[in-house]
């Protein structure tokens, strides 16, 4: 068991790798540069030629690649901005822990509502306590996240004036925010709860149960639910990827100084260091989370837990 | 739904042929069944004839000229949805930026099918190292948050057509690896492509004829829902300025203009929103339909 | 009821039905089951055995419908039971053996909390210890080291998951086994095992046992009464030796017998009955295995034929009187 943990902790490394250069790979191909960016249209090309050159921006790909990861290992730095020129880690890991913050609440909120929803859809198969939360979910589903913060603005922000509108200084304004970052996957974990669910209950080993003389209630939460909640856990990890996008868009809507939004503003001035250490600190975060699903998951289904531990023959 | 015939012989074949197009009436009888999926049928088919015959509604001119005197109106009856901070007529932007929304997702997703599934047929059947290669490959492609990736990929080629399909194609192209490779993963074993080699067919032939087939049903399902998710990142993305350019209409772009004047304008907000969540209602319900159609639950 | 028997199922009929169609799938059957005794239920798939089953044990589809007859055990229609009442029989006192073990037993319990459950559901006044011990003694019963009581199914073979679940249904000591083509799923040197293990615990236990199979061979290895059924009917019913000593056979048994190759033919092609079953939801008037018999007369596609018994024996076909002798050929 821990030889798989240990396993996959040590995969981190080449994949931090891998990700640092591809982003670097994706951001050289680029017409646009930082000196140009800076400096402005007007500027003479030889300031802004200078200024590139100072930046280091001017040397080739690999070499900024291994001069960064030098830094980054040896220095524990990440670099300074080219377009402020403070040190990368000061603007990048607050506004990282503000990211932080609102997706957990994005996290906890989208599983404590999604899934338990989903459960009581499918027990509760063709009534009203189906109807309803399928068809919620189903329209949520198909709103994407910009529109559903724009509404919550209206409504709350603006026509009702109970919530703030932007910036972070009072436990209200984190409300929605995370809202809109939670709905759109809470909705789809409704629906593949459900699935999961419904799937569980038509296999045969219930029927098994049934025979025994279980009674109902046993059958759907000690056997199906069980087995139901599995493909749900691997779920919980793959909803990251539509949580950092949340997150991106909820930064820009409501102002909130967030990561997604650093790394949105600053692509247009080609600042590499703040992109890269941003895609960098958000991609490691994202497999760490995926890394603790799957363990988790090992640890509870008892196919995967056999496979790591002694098999008896 | 398995073919028990080589490819080999033409009777036979003509034989699995006629199968497959009866397996597609029983499938098309189910679905038609299914109200949901007839209602995102006929919603579908409504948006894609105003799209495509748009410019017999109103003209391009419509959806760009300015006209800073009416601007911000409400809808009446010369502009069926009002006129946006430009004077544009905005029912005229939203059919033509429904245009290049539609056509981008569904190019999308297409070149995302065609690329993913053709990488996962690869790694499926070839196995081995090839596999592993392709994998591993795919799971540090994964670490990077899609959004992350399109973002850089779409600032660093710029913002045009070409490259918003080649950053969507990225972002999407993974779930038919996966899908794809387990699917051949699981029929490989199975006899009847075992026979097929025996019969002397080919690699190529085998995918070809026995695999996909069966993989088909799948693949289509989930190639109809994401077209749904690719409208809703598309417009998220030229939300976010990340999308095609000004002053081409599209329902991102038109959301994001709107966003100043929610106040004194929401119809602005209002029309597109619809636009968006009324298509991708419709496709998720057709995509739905096909799931349902294709398996049903009944297990009589 | 009969007090030699365990079982009694009277003018049963069972449907199925969806908004597309109804399918008629059992047709006023008539089983008796005696006490300590197996009693073979054969027939093709389709043939509405696993439908019979389930109807004793109220395991039906939500779809499925019994639309008439009795099914009566210790003397109570077990149809008219209320669900709790029902419950209490299941598992203690009528079990179940389902047809693929390969899914009958749920992935992530493992197999001795599996069995722990039978015994807690139906003695709830034991204590954790006791049942360990029975669930032990269970799994040694049917010849598995109780010490894999902490392992999961999937660490089991297709066999041994079968003996699982046999010592699952088993570990109550019911009167009524029902088995639903419990070796069909297996390897045929494995079914040879596990049909014997079945045997002999049978033979131990005193369980009765309701078989249901569609291979003859089982049912000679192992029954002590059969009945044949056919589209949701039993066209043939008898003892043991009645149905493969007897001289008088509904046409489908001699089909069914004619069906098995023998290696020691010279015979090039097998002998299969021609046609397919009718089609549950649009059943023929007369009898329902006229379209394919080679001896159908113009009576048979018109009158269904009523119940020729001669002693043991029960014949459901237009040859043979009403005492079970055949009917002079009348040339027309």
């Amino acid at each position: 068991m821990y030889r798989y943990i240990l396993k996959r902790i040590l995969f981190l490394i080449p994949t931090i790798l891998g990700v640092v250069f591809i982003i670097f790979f994706v951001l050289n191909l680029t017409p646009g540069n930082p000196g140009r960016s800076i400096l402005g249209v007007s500027a003479p090309q030889e300031a802004v030629d200078q200024l590139n050159e100072e930046l280091g921006y001017n040397d080739p790909l690999l070499v900024k690649y291994f001069n960064y990861l030098k830094n980054l290992v040896l220095n524990r730095s990440f670099g300074t901005s080219y377009f402020t020129g403070q040190a990368v880690a000061d603007e990048v890991l607050p506004r990282f822990g503000v990211t932080l913050k609102l997706s957990t609440i994005g996290i906890i909120i989208s599983t404590l509502v999604g899934v338990p929803l989903g459960i009581l859809t499918a027990v509760k198969q063709y009534s009203i306590w189906d109807y309803v939360p399928s068809v919620l979910a189903f329209l949520l589903a198909a709103i994407p996240s910009f529109v559903l913060g724009m509404v919550l603005l209206f409504v709350f922000a603006l026509k009702l004036n109970i919530l703030p509108s932007y910036g972070l200084e009072t436990w209200k304004c984190y409300i929605m925010p995370s809202l809109c970052m939670a709905i759109p996957i809470t909705a789809f974990n409704v629906r593949f709860t459900k699935s999961s669910m419904l799937e569980s209950i038509r296999e045969d080993y219930i029927d098994t149960a049934r025979a025994k003389g279980a009674k109902e209630r046993t059958v759907i939460w000690k056997h199906a639910l069980k087995n139901a909640l599995l493909p749900v856990i691997t779920n919980i990890g793959l909803n990251m990827g539509g949580l950092i996008m949340g997150a991106v868009v909820a930064e820009r809507l409501f102002s909130v100084p967030g990561i997604g939004a650093l790394i949105v503003d600053r692509i247009a001035y080609k600042d590499e260091p703040v992109i890269i250490a941003g895609t960098i600190v958000i991609s490691i975060t994202f497999t760490i989370i995926m890394l603790a699903v799957d363990i988790i998951y090992a640890f509870v289904d008892p196919r995967i837990r056999a496979k790591y531990t002694k098999v008896k023959g | 739904m398995s073919q028990n015939v080589t490819a080999a012989n033409p009777a036979a074949m003509e034989r699995v042929k006629f199968k497959k197009q009866s397996q597609a009436k029983e499938i098309w009888r189910r679905f038609r069944k299914n109200r949901g999926s007839m209602v995102g049928l006929i919603m579908l088919t409504i948006i894609v004839l105003a799209l495509v015959f748009a410019n017999l509604i109103t003209s391009y001119d419509a959806a760009t000229a300015q006209n800073l005197r009416i601007k911000l109106d409400p809808p009446s009856a010369e502009h069926w949805f009002g006129t946006d901070s430009y004077g544009r007529d905005l029912f005229a932007r939203v059919l033509y930026g429904g245009r290049t929304s539609l056509s981008i997702a569904v190019l999308a997703t297409l070149s995302s099918c065609v690329v993913g599934c053709a990488l996962g047929a690869i790694a499926g059947y070839f196995g081995g190292k090839v596999d592993n290669i392709i994998m591993r490959g795919l799971d540090i492609f994964m670490s990077v948050p899609d959004i992350l990736f399109t973002m850089a990929v779409v600032f660093a080629l710029g913002a045009s057509m070409v490259n918003l399909l080649i950053a969507l194609t990225l972002a999407y192209f993974t779930n038919y690896v996966r899908l794809v490779r387990s699917q051949i993963l699981s029929l490989s074993d199975l006899e009847y492509v075992e026979a097929a080699r025996a019969g002397g067919a080919g690699s190529a032939r085998i995918i070809m004829s026995h695999i996909f087939p069966n993989a088909m049903g799948v693949i289509i399902v989930n190639t109809t829902l994401n077209v749904a998710k690719i409208i809703l990142y598309e417009s998220t993305l030229s939300f976010l300025g990340l999308g095609m350019p000004p002053p081409q209409p599209e329902w991102g772009l038109i959301l994001s203009e709107a966003r100043e004047y929610m106040r004194s304008a929401p119809h602005m907000l209002l029309f597109p929103a619809l636009a968006i969540v009324l298509t991708a209602c419709s496709v998720n319900l057709i995509g739905d339909g096909l799931r349902d159609a294709m398996d049903p639950h009944l297990k009589s | 009821m009969n007090e030699n028997n365990i079982l009694e199922i009277k003018d049963l009929s069972v449907i199925y039905k969806t908004d597309l169609e109804t399918v008629k799938a059992v047709n006023g059957i008539n089983i008796a089951i005696k006490k300590k005794s197996t009693f073979g239920l054969v027939g093709e798939t389709g043939a509405g055995k696993t439908t019979t089953a389930r109807s004793i044990i109220r395991l039906l589809p939500s779809v499925g419908h019994v639309t008439s007859g009795t099914i009566e055990f210790e003397d109570r229609n077990l149809l008219e039971l209320p669900e709790a009442e029902m419950r209490l029989f299941r598992g203690d006192k009528i079990a179940m053996v389902f047809q693929d073990p390969m899914t009958s037993l749920n992935p992530v319990m493992s197999v001795g909390d599996q069995i722990a459950e039978t015994i807690k559901i139906h003695n709830p006044e034991l204590d954790k210890a006791e049942v360990g011990r029975r669930v032990e003694a269970t799994l040694a019963m049917v010849g598995i080291l109780p010490s894999r009581k902490v392992e999961y199914p999937h660490q089991f073979s297709g066999g041994m998951k079968q003996r699982v679940i046999i010592a699952m249904a088993l570990a109550c000591e019911p009167q009524l086994l029902i088995a639903d083509e419990p070796t069909t799923a297996l390897d045929v040197t494995i079914q040879a095992q596990v049909l014997m293990m079945i045997k002999d615990l049978r033979d131990r236990l005193g369980t009765s046992m309701l078989m249901i199979t569609h291979d003859l061979g089982i049912v000679a290895k192992i029954c002590d009464d059969v009945g044949i059924m056919y589209a949701g009917e039993i066209v043939e019913a008898g003892t043991v030796q009645d149905i493969f000593e007897g001289k008088n056979h509904h046409p489908y048994t001699e089909g069914l017998f004619g069906s098995i190759p023998n290696l020691k033919s010279k015979a090039k092609r097998l002998n299969a009955i021609p046609g397919l079953m009718p089609d549950p939801t649009d059943l023929p008037e007369g009898c329902v295995f006229a379209e394919r018999c080679k001896y159908a007369m113009e009576l048979c596609h018109k009158v269904h034929p009523s119940v020729a018994t001669s002693g043991t024996h029960q014949l459901c076909c237009h040859l043979f009187n009403a005492d079970g002798s055949r009917k002079e050929k009348n040339h027309e």
